[in-house]
């Protein structure tokens, strides 16, 4: 009797103990998301009270003088991110819509291409970068931006006389990069759409493209929404590739092929070389914007949309 | 009646749309498959050619004298992957062993969806805190605040991977074992990790992957050393850092040095990933291409 009593005391001390552990880690995840915030709140206050808030639209990024504004950079996160939206994201359907429509009947060929998709993820970004420097740029600019300039160049967007590092040329790297999260995510929503959906459809004599068009996209609507918003959110954090051919100017130009700079890349390439407090912690608050970007986008993308496929995307 | 079937005028129209889209799709296939294709392509073309035991062994030249290696990079790579993992494994699974074992809790719920976000967070934004912490306070940059800064990455991933495989654990081997009388930490440690260890495995293969390829975060906390590891408390290369850095410089003997480099990660972690797919199975390996 006492010492089945003694063994349960000592079971619920070792439930206590485990239970304590792995709370503590997960607490810790916590306090580290609240130390980022705070950390870098604290490393801009200096920024912070300097400037204010036109520090998010003012233009000059001048150390020698000491002032600092942030507005090229955030608007060429928005321009590259977009343009990585627009190209990557019909390509991402058209491959999720493969995958999950047109290889049901080829498992092997469909498992193959799938993976072949998916292991374009694990490439490292910087990898992108070394690439994009010395193939696709030189490339790019040959046979797509020059004659885009030379005959559409009274357009303001293709202005610039382009040289290969750009604007364009960073949209179009970040798209290649955004492809596999966005049909990864996209083709598990559309393989969650129940094929009674899609028979209703073929049984009034539609065409398998009318299935996808009518039936299957709208069914899996919001679930793309938030595939989408996550690739916006790789888009806006990648950092490397960019920072290789973005050509770091802090002049704003409306013209696709001019140089310019983002958020990530300005801080990879200056931090560390600041010239007075005050410049420090500009770049730190650029950090900081960056970080409320990527917190307002994932979260935005979590408790909206992504919850709903969550189970699927990881039994991939 | 046939003008709306898939005969007559307005049917071909419909046809002659549907073999269009078609071809759309399966241009968006191959659209997103070039560029692994390319990429591969040139890092072993490019890559390929540098790789001898000197170049193993070696360490950087000034970029006027040929030869020379990238043994530094390798070995910097290696001592602060280690070190991140050290650091992430243990914090990652207790964080997943919680989400798993204790779903209904609140902390679950907060901790579980902070994860979700970390894991897509920019990790230039990470390093930039651990730059803050640890690199100012101990003025300098180091091994050890590379490492930091990788097991940051490293940790939700991990958590993430570890709270599916062991949530795929049936419930009914919990209840055998408790009915049997084993405490719940025993029932944990003996009989849910042990099920589930394949799939822990392979989330921590795929965080090393990870982690072995990331640069952003390593750029503002280790640095770079054209030597050996010597002092973790001291500037440290990498492979991903000796891309970053000699790809951009002018020259072209350094160059060659990146490619090198570049070919050696490729090898790595496309070679990581897809044991991984092949021999664990396929059930997590979709995990990275999301996480």
């Amino acid at each position: 009797m006492s010492s089945s009593k003694r063994i349960r005391r000592r079971g619920i001390g070792g439930d206590q103990i485990l239970k304590g552990l792995v709370a503590a880690a997960a607490i810790l995840i916590v306090v580290l998301l609240v130390a980022l915030a705070v950390e870098l709140i604290n490393g801009a206050s200096l920024s912070l009270t300097t400037f204010g808030l036109p520090f998010l639209y003012s233009t000059t990024w001048d150390p020698y003088h000491d002032v600092f504004g942030a507005l090229p950079f955030i608007y060429g996160t928005l321009v590259t991110s977009a343009l990585a939206l627009l190209i990557g994201l019909p390509v991402s359907l058209g491959v999720a819509i493969f995958l999950s429509e047109k290889a049901k009947g080829y498992r092997l060929a469909g498992y193959v291409l799938g993976t072949l998709v998916e292991l374009l993820a694990a490439v490292p970004s910087v990898i992108f970068g070394l690439w994009g420097l010395f193939v696709l740029s030189p490339n790019l600019k040959t046979y797509v931006e020059a004659p885009l300039h030379k005959y559409l160049g009274f357009l303001p967007i293709f202005s610039a006389n382009p040289i290969g590092l750009d604007y364009f040329i960073a949209g179009i790297i970040l798209a290649i990069m955004i492809i596999p999260t966005v049909s990864a995510v996209s083709r598990d929503v559309l393989n969650a759409v129940p094929n009674s959906q899609r028979e209703a459809m073929y049984s009034l004599g539609a065409t398998q493209w009318e299935v996808i068009r009518k039936s299957v996209l709208p069914y899996a609507r919001s679930g793309i929404f938030g595939a989408t918003i996550l690739g916006l959110g790789r888009a806006v954090g990648e950092t490397m590739a960019v920072t290789f051919v973005i050509g770091n100017s802090t002049a704003i130009s409306s013209s696709l092929f001019a140089q310019g700079y983002t958020l990530s890349a300005l801080i990879v390439n200056q931090v560390g070389e600041s010239t007075s407090p005050l410049n420090a912690s500009a770049i730190v608050e650029i950090a900081l914007i960056l970080f409320g970007l990527a917190l307002v986008i994932n979260v935005f993308a979590r408790l909206f949309v992504v919850r709903l496929t969550r189970g699927a995307r990881f039994r991939a | 009646m046939t003008t709306n079937g898939l005969s007559g005028n307005r049917g071909r129209r419909r046809r002659v749309f549907n073999r269009l889209m078609n071809v759309l799709i399966y241009a968006a296939l191959v659209a997103a498959i070039i560029p692994l294709v390319a990429i591969v392509g040139e890092v072993v073309i490019q890559g390929l050619p540098q790789i001898n035991l000197g170049f193993l062994t070696g360490l950087p030249r000034p970029p006027t004298i040929p030869g020379g290696g990238i043994f530094n990079a390798i070995e910097g790579s290696a001592v602060m992957v280690g070190l991140a993992a050290l650091i992430a494994v243990p914090l990652g699974v207790g964080a997943g062993i919680y989400f798993s074992e204790w779903p209904e809790s609140r902390l679950s719920f907060i901790s579980s969806f902070t994860n979700d976000v970390l894991a897509e967070f920019p990790t230039i934004t990470l390093g930039i805190f651990v730059y803050l912490v640890v690199v100012l306070t101990t003025h300098t940059f180091s091994a050890i605040a590379g490492a930091i800064a990788l097991s940051i990455v490293m940790i939700p991933i991990v958590a993430r991977t570890t709270e599916e495989s062991l949530k795929l654990v049936p419930h009914t081997l919990r209840e055998a074992s408790m009915a049997l009388g084993i405490p719940r930490w025993k029932t944990v440690i003996r009989i849910v990790i042990s099920t589930g260890k394949s799939g822990l495995a392979t989330g921590i293969l795929l965080s090393i992957a990870r982690a072995a390829g990331e640069t952003a975060p390593l750029v503002v906390t280790a640095l770079w050393s054209v030597y050996p590891v010597t002092n973790l408390w001291g500037p440290t290369g990498s492979l991903p850092y000796l891309i970053f850095y000699y790809g951009l410089s002018p020259y072209q003997i350094w160059h060659g040095y990146a490619w090198g480099g570049a070919f050696l990660l490729v090898v790595f972690m496309l070679g990581l990933n897809l044991s991984v797919k092949l021999l664990i199975g396929r059930r997590f390996a979709g995990v990275r291409a999301e996480i």
